[in-house]
């Protein structure tokens, strides 16, 4: 159930119009968006954001009372447009969010570290892996290091191992964490679940899932993957590994319409 | 409470595991989706609407959860002919196509897609907020008809689903029946809006939508009731429904089966709710009870 700043419960589902009060550039493509009103989550949680004769699109909670989020489309776009003061509506959070544990090795690819910084923030991270393009859109790189032990990997090499992040992976003792939660580009996340696998750890890994939403609310089955069915805004949108595995992820999703595309 | 002697049921052409069907547009855009709906208790599926041509559907928001109902303007969002490929693990499953086009050729064209792959048909003439589609043919008693026909005649059951937004319902339904429907469907959603009073503008990205849920299920009960003495064909009640007593509720009002759509948001398990509550083996034989409540 959703609550407003006074705390009341809200009786409906409608979207709870915030504004925003103040705008972070991140990277050269991300932006974090603080709200006036915040929403009590789990880490891994999201929200629908209405952007205002737009579109609604998910995205997760990086605090009770922002998002975070990448220039990567019309919603996003319009996003970008709007300035301090202006307002945007919130649905949820909606969705399961990462378990409650205490070592978490965090896996952050690009923007994927925004659901993963609550947890960073909560101390339940012991190390996390960052990876991106380059070092300017490594994402929170000086709050992480305030609060975790941050490995970086950049494609190009610009700062830390150039690579992915998934080599990262290569030099730790995966056994001294209880759990490891992964965000980032669906193909980086295919290859740390291939690696799990091999290890025998996919079902202490896990994922948080995009897929292209309606609802978010669990009944218009635009977001069902196969070949289980599940719903990744009500039964996700984190998975275990386990249950990927043999699964649509990684290979292929549905866009708008139903259509399958490869990935 | 009436109990029901739980068994497979026989109604419009289809045979179903039991009573309740899952509603069209409701967790059915994948094929490993419905498979799920089957295995958590639903006695039958309908898909979510396909037509002539892929859509992406209305922007959003697309759905807001009410306190007694759910108010969504999707806008027929489907893969169209692709969706073929969805039904491959539902062979000889009692699955419900669910069809909509703009002309009886681009029904029958849809149609033709899914003849000996699905049970039976369903005809969307109900949905209110897609242009050109749904319920802007199915006010018109006249393309009603024509619609069913079109489909009608490919030997695999048509049933019809109505809108209720219209002044008399039993005109729409006695069209269904002239064009060879094998069942009517009552209700698609109730046309509807709200206003976001913060933003100042409507909350649906298509301003007006559909409200389903509980706020409906008296609406849906009265026009089951009104159709049950205007067409001999089956009905099948959809509207609101959640629990046992509604199910039972609806039989006495005419229905030979239901859909369930909203209660599933709540709880995916509904089904196996229902059954629970519903069947039993001292229980009666539901044709004891159908239209009971026009005595």
């Amino acid at each position: 159930m959703q609550t407003g700043s006074w705390g009341a419960p809200m009786p409906e589902g409608l979207p709870v119009p915030v504004t925003i009060v103040r705008i972070k550039q991140e990277t050269p493509s991300v932006r974090t968006f603080f709200f006036d009103i915040s929403f009590p989550f789990s880490p891994g949680q999201f929200v629908m954001v209405w952007v205002p004769g737009t579109d609604e699109i998910p995205m997760a909670l990086s605090s009770e009372n922002s998002i975070t989020v990448q220039n990567v489309g019309d919603a996003t776009a319009a996003l970008f447009g709007i300035s301090p003061g202006g307002k945007i509506g919130i649905r949820g959070p909606f969705g399961n969010g990462f378990s409650k544990a205490e070592k978490f090795l965090a896996i952050a690819g690009g923007v994927g570290a925004a659901p993963l910084l609550p947890l960073a923030r909560a101390d339940c991270v012991m190390t996390l892996l960052l990876g991106a393009r380059t070092e300017s859109e490594l994402l929170f790189v000086d709050m992480l290091d305030e609060w975790t032990d941050v490995m970086i990997a950049t494609d190009d090499g610009s700062l830390g191992l150039k690579g992915f992040v998934t080599q990262l992976m290569d030099d730790l003792n995966l056994g001294a964490y209880d759990r490891i939660a992964v965000c980032g580009p669906e193909g980086m996340m295919r290859a740390v679940l291939a690696s799990v696998g091999e290890k025998g750890i996919a079902h202490k890994t896990e994922f948080s899932l995009h897929r292209y939403m309606k609802c978010g609310i669990g009944v218009c089955g635009s977001c069902c993957i196969d070949p289980s069915g599940l719903r990744v805004c009500r039964d996700g949108p984190v998975f275990t590994g386990d249950r990927l595995l043999k699964s649509e992820f990684g290979h292929y999703l549905r866009d708008a319409s139903g259509r399958k595309k490869t990935i | 409470m009436v109990t029901i002697r739980p068994g497979r049921v026989s109604v419009g052409g289809v045979t179903l595991d039991n009573h309740l069907l899952l509603a069209a547009g409701i967790l059915g855009t994948t094929g490993a989706s419905l498979v799920r709906m089957l295995t958590l208790g639903a006695g039958g599926v309908v898909t979510k609407s396909i037509g002539p041509v892929p859509k992406d559907g209305h922007a959003g928001p697309c759905v807001v959860l009410l306190e007694d109902g759910i108010l969504n303007a999707m806008g027929l969002p489907n893969p169209s002919k692709d969706f073929v490929d969805e039904l491959a693990p539902l062979a000889n499953r009692p699955v419900i196509a669910s069809i909509f086009g703009g002309t009886p050729e681009e029904f029958a064209t849809v149609a033709g897609w899914f003849a000996g792959k699905v049970a039976g048909f369903e005809l969307n003439l109900s949905c209110p907020h897609a242009e050109g589609y749904g319920a802007a043919i199915g006010t018109d008693p006249v393309l009603v008809e024509a619609c069913t026909r079109a489909v009608s005649g490919s030997g695999v059951p048509a049933w019809v689903k109505l809108t209720p937004n219209v002044t008399d319902i039993t005109a729409i339904g006695k069209a269904a029946e002239r064009g060879g429907a094998s069942a009517i469907v009552a209700i698609n959603t109730v046309k509807a809006m709200r206003i976001s009073t913060g933003l100042r503008r409507p909350v649906l990205g298509n301003r007006f939508g559909g409200l389903s849920g509980p706020a409906v299920f008296p609406v849906a009960v009265r026009c089951v009731y009104e159709l049950y003495d205007a067409v001999r064909i089956p009905i099948i009640a959809c509207g609101g429904i959640a629990s046992a007593d509604n199910v039972v509720e609806m039989m006495m009002a005419g229905a030979r089966a239901v859909e369930i759509g909203s209660a599933v948001q709540a709880d995916a398990m509904v089904f196996e709710k229902i059954k629970k509550d519903l069947y039993a083996k001292d229980g009666i034989d539901a044709d004891g009870i159908v239209g009971c409540a026009h005595a």
